[in-house]
């Protein structure tokens, strides 16, 4: 792997590791088409679980910093996670937490309303399709005749990848837009600047609502907060200006309008815009502005009619926003 | 020792901070568990503000600002009514109990009513207990 061909660049060494996470991620690699050819001609796959037999154990036989990028994507949720995320670190020159789940927490990060007992307890025990007669738990240890049989230990709270490991860049989306990706790895390939660490990367620097098409007037003005159910879009009118919760003014673009232009609301999964912390709370001050009403009975009125409000401003980010979990 | 709340509270200029200011200065006592934050319009206060205070290890979190009407900026105090409404639904989702959230409208001449908001609130949050929201964010730092 380390041979020059014909006095070139050796070529990079690529990781793409899961961890709570859908696929979905590790599909958007794959979704770079031809492209892939362009990034083969630089970079060798060195561990890639939905492509590539390669063992754990194989990752920890490389010395340190031998991999030059990982795209780390998916959520830590479990001691595995946390392993696989420590072990990765040090064997990687540039740690990228990819996708929503490994830079904010992303969807598992929504079951930081609930702790480990409450969730096996519906799993296992109450769920309307769970027929459970002996309460059968998951055991981390259990004792079979060839040995001990180990699962990996699920924690209380899912947490986004900076909270177990440093990371050097984030690329977030659900799942990054895949050009976006190609634009980072042709940068890192080609030796270009890269921004400082710990910066968000493939994505803009402004606000959803800069690049939005919909038309939008100045004072935006909700008299009554609406699920998209309860609405028939018009195509064209700010989604905001309809009562319908769009996450646009605290989510940072790059995606390309994606959800907007297919006529759904923003939900968010790009993360907040540079130097904000929390986006849920810059959703609460920016729809402030919005809510038509001086009197406290009506605001309530129509704060009441956001159902969840959440987990629809913490979609994407609740481990890690300010309050990264529900107290219990 | 008794337990003594942290009680984070953010005061408007013009109205709120000038009649805690009216406080001071006519001498009258109120509990030291109220620590001011002098911002220029309860419309500033961010819900990040709030947010952070009780990350940071706030028991409770006033906010104080002009009558309606009585605002400065005209509006900046409605703007702060609906963020605290929103804030106020979102709390308690995550489990902080809403009178730890409180929203009070202060006149500059209402020193005697702030001295017993100060006095009143900080028993509610005494009886509420602590509310170690910090300790249980915590998270390694990398």
């Amino acid at each position: 792997m380390e041979k020059k061909e014909n006095g070139q660049k050796p070529k990079l060494k690529l990781a793409v590791y899961w961890g709570a996470a859908c696929g979905g991620c590790c599909v958007s690699v794959l979704d770079v088409h031809e492209s892939l050819f362009a990034v083969t001609e630089k970079a060798d796959f060195v561990f890639w679980p939905i492509a590539l037999d390669i063992k754990y154990n194989d990752i920890k036989a490389m010395p340190d910093g031998y991999i030059d990028v990982t795209l780390f994507n998916g959520a830590v949720r479990n001691s595995e996670n946390e392993y696989m995320a420590k072990l990765l670190r040090d064997k990687t020159k540039i740690l990228v937490a990819y996708g929503s789940c490994a830079h904010m927490g992303g969807i598992p990060g929504l079951a930081n309303f609930f702790n480990k007992d409450e969730i096996f307890n519906r799993v296992y025990l109450t769920s309307e399709t769970t027929f459970n007669p002996e309460q059968t738990m998951p055991q981390t240890e259990y004792e079979v005749t060839e040995g001990k049989l180990h699962i990996p230990v699920f924690f209380d709270d899912v947490k986004p990848l900076n909270h177990v490991v440093c990371v050097d860049y984030y690329l977030p989306g659900c799942p990054p837009k895949t050009e976006r990706l190609v634009e980072v790895f042709m940068a890192i390939a080609t030796g270009a600047q890269l921004p400082s660490k710990n910066s968000v990367i493939g994505a803009r620097d402004k606000a959803q609502c800069d690049e939005c098409d919909r038309k939008k007037t100045e004072n935006k003005k909700i008299n009554k907060i609406l699920r998209p159910f309860e609405i028939v879009d018009d195509g064209e009118t700010c989604f905001l200006e309809q009562g319908i919760i769009c996450m646009g003014p605290a989510t940072r673009s790059g995606c390309g309008n994606r959800c907007i232009k297919g006529n759904a609301p923003c939900r968010g999964c790009y993360g907040p815009p540079p130097d904000i912390t929390d986006p849920g709370a810059k959703m609460m001050s920016a729809l402030g502005t919005m809510i038509d009403s001086n009197d406290p009975i009506a605001i309530k009125e129509i704060v009441e009619d956001i159902a969840d409000p959440a987990g629809t401003f913490y979609r994407f980010s609740l481990p890690g926003s300010i309050l990264r979990r529900k107290i219990l | 020792m008794q337990f003594q709340p942290v009680i984070v509270s953010f005061l408007c200029n013009w109205c709120s901070y000038t009649g805690a200011d009216l406080a001071g200065t006519s001498r009258m006592k109120y509990a030291s568990n109220i620590r001011i934050i002098r911002v220029m319009c309860s419309g500033r206060i961010e819900p990040t503000f709030v947010l952070t205070a009780f990350k940071e290890g706030a028991d409770g979190v006033l906010i104080c600002g002009c009558h309606p009407g009585d605002c400065h900026y005209h509006e900046g105090n409605y703007k702060c009514l609906r963020r605290f409404h929103l804030l106020q639904k979102y709390i308690q989702q995550m489990g902080i109990h809403p009178d730890r959230l409180r929203l009070e409208w202060i006149s500059a001449s209402e020193g005697k009513q702030f001295v017993e908001l100060a006095d009143e609130i900080t028993e509610t949050i005494s009886k509420l207990g602590p509310a170690r929201i910090n300790k249980y964010m915590e998270v390694a730092k990398y």
